[in-house]
């Protein structure tokens, strides 16, 4: 059993800035070049006698293919191919967890959306006006686009044998006991996009071997390269995959977007095909956040201790089964948020329906059922009449405890902690007689100078697994070499290990500085001649390749200090390695590394695992199904302006447990952007989506949030380290995407005094108009 | 269609531009200068800002036509050679920089508002960034690095 044996630290100011080691603020390696414009992101990329590939998409949600006719596009001028289904050599059908998804439509098109027909071209409005026309005689079919109405007999099924594509059932604690106090609410969650800034993009170049090199923005190259070799009907060593730069990725990156299509150009006409989509094809090109309805009851002692909690969630898949069984399988077994409970019976539900597929997104399942638990737990705290941070702290987990799967909490659970420091954070000032229009709901639009104008606060704590669950072989694979380059000790580290912004290249730097003692680590580009990383998601890169990498260079220094030991005719235990000098047991220098080296270099490759995760049982939903939690809490302060329904966030604090903070810059980067995506979901960020139909995709009708929309950030990172992970670490990204838009949701409630059960919160929801 | 524009303080001609073609698309995909971004392309994200006769513009906004025979300055103009411009400094500096997809619009722009008000209020800044965005920071830094810049500017 581990201790909370870590110390705290609150860093509001720039972390240690040290020589780049764990713990330090190293600066990113990528920085200069991504200031300068000179950075190459998967949409820069270039190549003599490339042409450009676009993809002609499906018009309806639901409907059967009778014919495509291509002898049109084929005439344009400048235009090089145009493919349909039939031109797919291998399986067309991709999928995270199931392939369930043509590489191009044949029979059925079930989502508005889905790709049909490609065309290359020598310039890309070539290739667009080719595509238009791509003649296809569609018939229409009724769609499923409730996902409520999925199940029902007599619905259209968007695959065989229907449309549930999971259903996660829990039970603990027996029956529910009679409560003396018993709350309930219905949620609702809207559909969030991802919105990185770089679109997807690619360039596939046809190699003399027959095979293809493809350079791809992405999360995870080699589930990548499995399916793009299934479609290609390609062994492995044709397909190669190497990352270009990626402009945030946020769970939108996980299924294939250009991937296969570039390559069955490329192959097609011998040429570089770049692939690159605009804005409004982004939004129809990647999977989006789960919507969700949910149900939930809290029963509990008259003192606010919860004593059972029911719930029953649904979410909304989509056409294809992307990860949606993965994203039950948090809702399901996360969905109560971090409280202990005696007694739980929670089902969750993934659909087909024939609107956009669902996915990955930052928080992954956790997000939406986090809107509800903490809804409820304040319609509790009202109930009970205690105060809202009390009754969290007083159902809070704590380590130990068992969670609603039956799993130990088995390093620090600082709920109450981290809920007693957001709500010690100073508050915001209070309004001034004549504030700026600019720091009010409505801003230079002049609505208000402060009538009407309302504060609220509001609070939200929540927890999220890192990793992959359930029993998935869950690695990294890391390959360190150390020689002497130019009479200095150079270190490079290879993983495949998708960069996306979040700094793994910078972390991977940091921990061979640190093993090696080295000051000079190049990082190898990313790609598939070393094996997995894994994907970049679930929070788990630091962890799981930060472990890899720590492993392999911890391999290295063995290796190196064995041939020291056969050198200097000592033992290797005695010896120790730092940065170019072998030392003896008191320091004292030994011998040089160039000595031991000479003109060789020691190079180690590690698959590195961490403890292992179990399937959950299907009846009762018991079992260790997770490696790691991560905790964090939000405050949250809103102005509202009651008469229009226009909200200003004022501020919005945090309080976070890391583990070990390997990078204290970036773990507090991360959670600003955290904060900002979890704010923007309860605030404005929506796909509208009516029968099936993408009503917003872009960014004038897809509002994100800009700097004028964020409030201040007081961020305090608690570092209680995991003693079971490498240094200690625990997951970063996801947590804050969690609490925060709960925390703000409930700060605009707390001003309104209206139940506001949906999220985004629309002004028309705040007047009731 | 022939262009002639300067950029970066170099003339140059580009020919058979198609009459469609933004000089966003000239700049990356004929010039070589893929610094200003293609986030969105409809000039709601500003990634693609650049000087167009020192006046801040989202290049994808512009018709190339238009930029003929006018001075044009991407983010790769901004830094003397191997010396970075301190607003380029400070974003490295301060972590402003993650993913860096938004980086050169925000950089440009960042510049821009520190020609024009050397000690900018928070609230001056974040208005004049407000057409740039950025889906990985929450700007918490991206304020610190333009405050950054902003004291060494004011200390020469």
């Amino acid at each position: 059993m581990s201790t909370d044996a870590g110390t705290r630290s609150t860093t509001t100011t720039p972390g240690r800035v040290g020589y780049g080691r764990v713990g330090d603020s190293a600066r990113r390696p990528d920085g200069t070049l991504k200031v300068t414009g000179e950075f190459a992101y998967a949409s820069d990329l270039w190549h003599d006698e490339m042409v450009w590939g676009v993809t002609l998409r499906s018009p309806h949600p639901h409907a059967r293919i009778r014919r495509i006719d291509i002898t049109e596009a084929l005439t344009v001028p400048g235009v090089t191919a145009v493919l349909t289904a039939d031109d797919v050599p291998g399986d067309n059908a991709f999928g995270l967890e199931h392939a369930d998804q043509p590489v191009l439509a044949s029979e059925f098109v079930r989502y508005e959306g889905e790709p049909v027909a490609l065309v290359a071209a020598d310039h890309p409005e070539t290739a667009r006006r080719a595509a238009k026309r791509v003649r296809v005689d569609y018939e229409v079919l009724p769609a499923v686009t409730d996902a409520r109405r999925a199940m029902d007999p007599g619905a259209p099924a968007v695959h065989r044998p229907g449309n549930l594509v999971r259903h996660l059932r829990l039970r603990r604690g027996g029956e529910a006991p009679t409560a003396p106090v018993v709350v309930s609410l219905d949620f609702e969650v809207g559909m969030q996009d991802q919105a990185f800034l770089g679109p997807e993009s690619g360039l596939a170049v046809p190699a003399e071997d027959g095979g293809i090199d493809l350079y791809v923005a992405t999360q995870w190259l080699h589930v990548d390269q499995r399916q793009i070799c299934l479609a290609l009907g390609m062994p492995p060593e044709k397909v190669r995959l190497t990352l270009a730069g990626v402009g945030g990725a946020f769970g939108g990156r996980e299924d294939l977007s250009v991937h296969v299509h570039a390559c069955l150009l490329a192959l097609r006409t011998g040429k570089p095909v770049k692939m690159s989509y605009g804005r409004e094809e982004s939004f129809f090109g990647h999977v989006h956040r789960h919507p969700a309805t949910m149900t939930y009851e809290f029963g509990a002692q008259r003192d606010g201790s919860l004593l059972y909690a029911k719930a029953r969630l649904l979410f909304d898949g989509g056409a294809y089964a992307s990860s949606t069984a993965a994203v039950v399988g948090n809702g399901g077994t996360l969905g109560l948020g971090p409280y202990r409970i005696p007694s739980v019976a929670v089902d969750a539900y993934g659909v087909f329906t024939n609107n956009p597929p669902c996915g990955a997104m930052r928080g992954f399942g956790c997000v939406q059922a986090a809107f509800a638990h903490e809804a409820l737990m304040d319609e509790l705290a009202d109930a009970v009449g205690v105060d809202r941070v009390a009754i969290r702290q007083l159902n809070g987990m704590r380590e130990g405890d068992l969670n609603i799967t039956g799993q130990v909490i088995d390093s620090a659970a600082p709920v109450g902690e981290l809920l007693q420091i957001v709500s010690e954070l100073p508050l915001p000032p209070e309004r001034g007689a004549h504030p700026d229009l600019r720091s009010l709901p409505g801003a230079v639009n002049n609505t208000t100078h402060g009538e009407g104008v309302v504060r609220g606060i509001g609070y939200a704590v929540t927890y999220k697994n890192v990793g992959f669950s359930e029993g998935f072989d869950d690695y990294s694979t890391a390959r360190v070499r150390l020689e002497m380059t130019g009479g200095e000790a150079v270190a490079t580290v290879h993983t495949a290990g998708a960069e996306v912004g979040q700094g793994l290249i910078t972390v991977e730097q940091q921990i061979c500085r640190t093993e090696l003692g080295v000051e000079r680590v190049v990082v190898h580009p990313k790609d598939t001649t070393v094996g997995s990383a894994g994907s970049t998601s679930a929070s788990r890169q630091t962890y799981v390749t930060g472990g890899a990498v720590k492993a392999a260079c911890e391999a290295v220094r063995a290796a190196v200090l064995d041939r020291a030991a056969g050198v200097l005719r000592r033992s290797a235990a005695e010896l120790r390695l730092d940065g170019e000098k072998i030392a003896g047991p008191s320091g004292e220098l030994l011998a040089g590394l160039a000595d031991v080296l000479g003109d060789d270099a020691v190079e180690e490759t590690v698959e590195w695992r961490h403890r292992p995760t179990h399937a959950i049982d299907p009846e009762t939903g018991q079992g260790e199904a997770h490696v790691q939690f991560a905790f964090s809490a939000h405050r949250a302060v809103v102005d509202v302006d009651v008469e229009l329904g226009l909200v200003k966030v004022v501020a919005l604090d945090t309080a976070q447990d890391v583990g070990t903070a390997i990078n204290p810059d970036a773990v507090v980067g991360q959670i600003h952007g955290g904060s900002a995506q979890g704010m923007g979901l309860a605030l404005m960020e929506e796909i509208i989506v009516t029968d099936g139909h993408v009503r917003n995709p872009s960014f004038t009708d897809y509002l994100i949030p800009t700097i004028l929309d964020m409030p201040p950030m007081q961020v305090t990172v608690v570092e209680y380290a995991d003693p079971h992970a490498p240094y200690g670490v625990r997951g970063v990204g996801e947590p804050p995407t969690i609490s925060s838009g709960p925390a703000v949701a409930a700060a605009v409630r707390a001003a309104v005094g209206k139940p506001l059960r949906r999220v985004p919160i629309r002004p028309e929801h705040i007047t009731g108009t | 269609m022939r262009i002639t524009t300067t950029v970066n303080g170099t003339e140059r001609e580009v020919d058979d531009v198609w009459a469609g073609e933004s000089l966003l698309y000239v700049l990356r995909e004929r010039l070589g200068l893929p610094g200003a971004k293609n986030a969105c392309e409809q000039g709601e994200c500003g990634s693609c800002t650049v000087y167009l006769d020192g006046e801040p513009v989202c290049a994808c906004l512009v018709a190339a036509g238009q930029a003929n025979g006018r001075q044009v300055t991407t983010v790769e103009g901004l830094a003397e050679g191997e010396r970075l411009h301190p607003v380029q400094e400070a974003f490295l500096e301060t972590g402003a920089v993650q993913c860096g997809f938004c980086t050169p619009g925000l950089v440009v722009a960042a510049h821009d508002l520190l020609q024009r008000v050397s000690r900018p209020s928070d609230l001056e800044i974040r208005e004049a960034l407000a057409g740039n965005l950025c889906r990985c920071t929450g700007y918490e830094k991206i304020l610190d690095a333009v405050r950054l810049a902003a004291d060494r500017q004011a200390q020469g």
